[in-house]
């Protein structure tokens, strides 16, 4: 192990460790606490400068409260469970085809197709920006749920596939090969051989999907307009200009507009990871 | 056994046909749907973009064919130079993101009560939303109530308004971008040093490295893997800067804190008339700049494909 195991350490530099943890990670999230001793500060405070201090009053529900009441970030948060939701759904099922193709199957265009999915997931999004909003246009899927939902899908496609197919690539290939010679069909060999066992790697692909597409901004931007589709991230934007210096408010939906991937994280936070690192380390 | 074979062989033959045939269009049974959404939103956008880019269009009336005029425009315009060295400088800066994560991943690298909670804390950054992240920092620039102020009263100093001012604002951004990105790389790290060999450790040891000794010649080589992808993602992150900059500047002030992202965003959106034929050229060149990446990327996919991985 490296660095060496502090417990080998003498013992001062074992005390400081010890020291040093949480105030490290105090000072890492200092952001995130000062936002959060914000968001539940009484107005008052902040206009008399009292913006790092202990707050003067605890309003935490008061706040919270303020943010729905006085603005649509129910709806915002709706809209972004209506986004993430269903892109998550059909952009895993369907790397988890293409994944299978690729990986299972020796013909001659499975690496450049392979290539061009990898390729094509880290091509800047403005390169994509003015035809995916025309085709939007034209097709009457501007500044729906549905085409956000749509390109979405098609986009996250390249990387899920990346993963998928990685992953099935490690299985044991016997294991396929012996269900063909005993005649087993080929869509049942994925559905009743492989789908079992890339489990892990449907749920580690769910988190970082729904993470990416919740804190998606940019696509939220360019193919919706109105409140009704809008989801929380574009929604805490317009918040920010509506709440001017209100900031115990802005905060407060911050926090909001963050909670769920957080969550996210803390429930599955293995297969998060094992999603972040691309699967090249099986960790 | 002969004759089994010589009577069944008819059958076996039709059936290895069929198999083989199977086995030819299976594939692209399981591609069909993916490819499809993936061509139509994806890999056609790219060729009808670098197509767009030689014409003028507002998106409402007729195409106007204008050969190469927009990139002629691109290299008398200097707001997009300014956006092209405001890349430049989050590519060299955003890597601090690498060594800063490395350095953190070696901190936590530890096995004492709590630690797992710990490296989850730390990774805390990276899930939160950019324009969250945005909107905390441009609160903590603020030289009337942020941080900042705080910070630079205590020392007796007028505050800077770091958001305000040409000079310091790119870095203000790019400071707050890092805060995430160390934390992936935090995490990539720590994943490559869990499987780091306990015997070439131990082997180091023996052979008397330590410190840097040992982590530049036995530890580093063995995080080539994470190294790689901490440096892919970080490129990637730079040169897609954009919702940071949307929701801290928009760019200002005076296009001082543009990069190409957000200014093809604002030339094709614009508020005085889209234009999508320069808005396209621009993102054409980010997108050049972006494929010499893409393409180191996979010649080295290609290359641990052929070895067998």
């Amino acid at each position: 192990m490296f660095p060496t195991p502090i417990q080998k350490a003498p013992v001062l530099t074992r005390r400081a460790y010890t020291i040093a943890l949480p105030i490290a990670l105090f000072v890492w999230l200092l952001p995130l606490i000062a936002i959060f001793l914000t968001s539940i500060r009484p107005a008052m405070d902040i206009n008399s400068g009292n913006v790092f201090g202990w707050p003067s009053d605890f309003l935490l529900i008061q706040n919270y409260t303020a943010v729905f009441e006085q603005s649509p970030a129910g709806k915002y948060i709706l809209n972004s469970l209506k986004i993430t939701i269903p892109t998550v759904i059909l952009a895993v099922g369907l790397s988890c085809l293409t994944g299978y193709a690729l990986a299972v199957y020796r013909f001659r265009w499975a690496l450049p197709l392979f290539f061009v999915f990898v390729a094509g997931n880290f091509v800047p999004f403005q390169i994509l920006m003015v035809p995916v909003r025309d085709l939007s246009v034209q097709t009457g899927l501007y500044d729906t749920v549905t085409g956000l939902v749509l390109f979405h899908t098609a986009f996250q496609t390249g990387f899920c596939t990346l993963f998928m197919r990685n992953f099935i690539r490690a299985l044991p290939h016997e294991l396929i090969e012996a269900a063909r010679i005993e005649g087993v069909g080929e869509f049942k060999i994925f559905w009743h051989l492989v789908m079992p066992l890339v489990r892990p790697a449907i749920a580690a692909l769910s988190v970082l999907i729904f993470t990416f597409i919740w804190n998606d901004f940019f696509w939220a931007t360019v193919l919706l307009q109105g409140d009704h589709a809008l989801p929380i991230t574009a929604g805490v934007r317009a918040l920010n200009g509506q709440f001017v210096s209100q900031w115990q408010l802005v905060s407060a939906a911050s926090l909001l507009a963050a909670l769920p991937p957080v969550a996210m994280f803390f429930l599955m936070q293995k297969h998060f990871i094992a999603g972040l690192t691309l699967g090249a380390t099986k960790g | 056994m002969a004759l089994a074979s010589s009577g069944g062989s008819a059958a076996a033959t039709q059936r290895s046909w069929f198999r083989k045939n199977r086995l030819a269009i299976a594939p692209w049974l399981f591609l069909a749907p993916g490819l499809i959404m993936f061509f139509i939103y994806v890999i056609a956008p790219i060729f009808q973009s670098l197509w767009i880019s030689f014409y003028a269009w507002d998106g409402l009336n007729e195409k106007v064919w204008v050969g190469m005029q927009n990139y002629q425009e691109l290299i008398d315009d200097d707001r997009f130079y300014t956006s092209l060295k405001n890349n430049v400088i989050w590519l060299v800066l955003y890597m601090l993101a690498v060594p800063l994560g490395l350095a953190i991943a070696l901190f936590l690298n530890q096995t004492v009560t709590g630690i797992r909670l710990y490296k989850s804390l730390f990774f805390f950054p990276f899930v939160i939303s950019q324009i969250v992240v945005g909107l905390i920092f441009t609160w903590f620039y603020n030289p009337d109530f942020g941080i900042v102020g705080v910070v630079w009263e205590f020392f007796g100093a007028e505050p800077p308004a770091i958001l305000a001012d040409e000079r310091y604002v790119t870095y203000g951004i790019i400071f707050a971008g890092l805060w995430p990105q160390v934390a992936y790389c935090m995490i990539l790290y720590l994943t490559g040093l869990n499987n780091v060999s306990p015997d070439q450790v131990e082997a180091g040891r023996l052979d008397g490295a330590k410190g840097w000794t040992m982590l530049r010649h036995v530890i580093l080589p063995q995080l080539k893997p994470a190294t790689f992808i901490a440096v892919v993602v970080t490129v990637i992150g730079a040169l897609r800067s954009f919702d940071l900059i949307a929701i801290m500047t928009q760019g200002g002030p005076y296009g001082s804190s543009n990069v190409l992202a957000y200014y093809m965003f604002e030339t094709a959106l614009s508020e005085y008339g889209f234009r999508y034929g320069y808005g396209s050229a621009i993102a054409a060149v980010l997108f050049f700049i972006m494929l010499i990446y893409i393409s180191y990327f996979l010649v080295r996919m290609y290359r641990d494909e052929k070895g067998g991985l």
